[in-house]
């Protein structure tokens, strides 16, 4: 089997290039890099043959859309595999369309059962997960970031194709770009994490949470309405922000949607921390302690201090 | 100024169960409802037009409890509704499905905009409207928190992972919105009766001149399976007569589970 493979994050490709390069040798195909950038790394970390591509100028989506689909005429791979970055899952249904071939995005898993591309990915808002393969040459999967592993580089090289294409003026314009705030956090990194959900009455009460982590060398995350809705912190765990795999995820006042449990569900241990006893958390948590938040965090980073 | 509004009806996913023995989810009797982004968008037209003047159109794919559906968006402030609703177009992959709406759009004819949601929270896939992006030959802004419409540009704040970009394009363009955009309206009880008298049109494979072998043909992707992963917590309730004791419980747990030394 041949695999097409591209995001516009550099780490990104060098992990999906690490996947199709097992699935590759198991088929006995080719993995194939498509960059606008330098190609040495790209053999390094896995790629057979590299297409350079220029003249597409700064990201957009309706210029790559036009170079991956003659790239993809050139190379004729049976895959093209892009990050689900959100520029790749914007990008990815718009090749796709254009080649006329069936797509499966934000795949967790692609593998390859009796010669046929079987992908799990999840539905239903996270709470199931689905298996699916497709029947057309090539089809489009995207696989979102940190999936896979990239390999260890080893020095190799091979060949270079070069793709000149001609982009058309993109119709949308950029005006501006804003970065957003860096957070010194990285959750998808942590190794424990405390939580905050709707339980937390104000902004000003997050500090119990903090005095926790601060006892337990841990990361502070959230659930989505604590941070889009209230804006409270930039970044939030679930579904549609960080999926997260700690070994240890302490949920305090939150009541366990079915996107913010698929976000937490990799996770070693869970304990939640939830006034309310029915609260869905429980159900999917190692300990649980029904209880005030107020009371039981202050609590607990008492018992954790105490020890020390 | 004519919008179309993709809009999709999906079962409620905090009725959904699970069986217990196959780990299938449970469908049956589920009630559908509009998925939640798609209603934002929905509300993104209805402030647009509620500023620049024009038509909100509700276009949707489904069968003909889809019809009961979309009463909720013309409530909301839709002017017409227009169904897909042909038995042979049921399962159908993005593939297929986009293609039937592209024949829906042009049917419904000229407009300036069609919204769309990021992503339907019962496929996750974000791919129909770029799909449709692309069949229609459309600028597209995905991710899209903030828009405005003015002097036949539609600029938006779209939420990329590490900017806020502003972007523009010229209309006819299709936009993606992000559930931050709004907060999405509860339509008063008079509304909700007015919309039962709003027009609602239906249409099969011959209304929209398809061939369903055809379009059955494109839709490539076939699901294996669909599974609950297998919940394997301990679920231990940590109890104790004090607040404190509870807690010092919990701490020699996880010392335990060998994540505290």
């Amino acid at each position: 089997m041949r695999f097409l493979v591209y995001s516009e994050e550099p780490e990104v490709s060098f992990q999906l290039l690490g996947r199709v390069k097992t699935l590759a040798e198991l088929t006995g195909g080719e993995t194939v890099a498509f960059t606008t950038l330098d190609p040495a790394p790209y053999f390094s970390y896995g790629a057979d043959k590299v297409v350079k591509v220029d003249g597409v100028g700064d990201y957009n989506v309706e210029s790559y859309r036009s170079a991956l689909v003659k790239a993809v005429s050139v190379v004729k791979p049976d895959v093209v595999l892009l990050g689900a970055t959100r520029r790749g899952k914007a990008l990815a249904p718009r090749v796709a369309a254009a080649l006329g071939v069936g797509s499966m995005a934000e795949c967790t898993s692609v593998d390859v059962v009796d010669g046929e591309v079987v992908v799990e990915r999840l539905t239903y808002g996270g709470s199931t997960v689905a298996k699916e393969t497709c029947s057309s040459r090539p089809m489009v999967i995207t696989v979102p970031p940190r999936t896979y592993e990239k390999l260890e580089p080893v020095e190799r090289t091979g060949e270079v194709v070069n793709l000149r294409v001609e982009a058309p003026e993109p119709r949308v314009k950029v005006v501006e770009r804003r970065p957003k705030p860096r957070s010194n956090v990285d959750l998808e990194s942590a190794s424990i994490i405390v939580s905050a959900g709707r339980g937390f009455k104000s902004k000003d009460d997050l500090r119990l949470l903090e005095e926790l982590a601060q006892v337990l060398g841990a990361q502070i995350g959230c659930t989505r309405p604590i941070s889009a809705d209230l804006g409270w912190m930039d970044q939030w765990v679930g579904i549609s922000g960080k999926k997260v795999k700690p070994s240890l995820y302490i949920a305090c006042g939150i009541s366990g949607t079915i996107q913010h449990a698929a976000g937490i569900r990799d996770s070693q241990i869970i304990v939640s921390i939830n006034s309310d006893e029915s609260a869905g958390i429980h159900g999917l948590s190692d300990y649980s302690i029904v209880g005030d938040l107020y009371k039981v965090v202050p609590a607990l980073t008492k018992a954790l201090r105490d020890r020390a | 100024m004519r919008q179309i509004v993709l809009l999709k009806d999906i079962p409620d996913l905090s009725e959904i169960k699970v069986d217990s023995e196959t780990r299938a989810p449970k469908l049956e009797g589920v009630k559908r409802r509009i998925s939640d982004v798609d209603k934002r968008a929905l509300e993104a037209a209805i402030r647009i037009k509620e500023s620049v003047g024009g038509e909100v159109l509700a276009l949707s794919m489904g069968d003909e409890k889809t019809k009961t559906s979309m009463l909720e968006a013309l409530a909301m402030g839709a002017d017409a509704a227009y169904v897909v609703d042909e038995p042979q177009f049921r399962g159908l992959d993005t593939n297929a499905t986009s293609r039937v709406l592209e024949a829906a759009v042009k049917k419904i004819g000229r407009y300036d905009l069609v919204l769309a949601g990021e992503m339907t929270l019962d496929s996750l896939s974000s791919s129909v409207g770029p799909r449709l992006a692309e069949l229609l030959n459309l600028p597209q802004l995905t991710y899209v928190k903030e828009l405005k419409v003015e002097s036949g540009k539609v600029r938006v704040v779209r939420d990329m992972e590490d900017v806020d970009e502003v972007a523009e394009a010229e209309l006819p363009a299709l936009v993606a919105v992000v559930r931050e955009v709004n907060e999405p309206r509860i339509p008063s009880l008079m509304n909700i009766m007015k919309a039962k008298k709003k027009p609602q049109t239906i249409w099969t494979a011959p209304d929209l001149s398809l061939n369903p072998d055809k379009v059955k043909a494109m839709s490539y992707v076939k699901v294996l399976g669909v599974k609950a992963p297998k919940v394997e917590r301990k679920q231990i309730k940590v109890e104790a007569d004090t607040v404190e004791e509870a807690a010092a419980k919990l701490a020699q747990y996880l010392v335990g589970e060998g994540i505290l030394k």
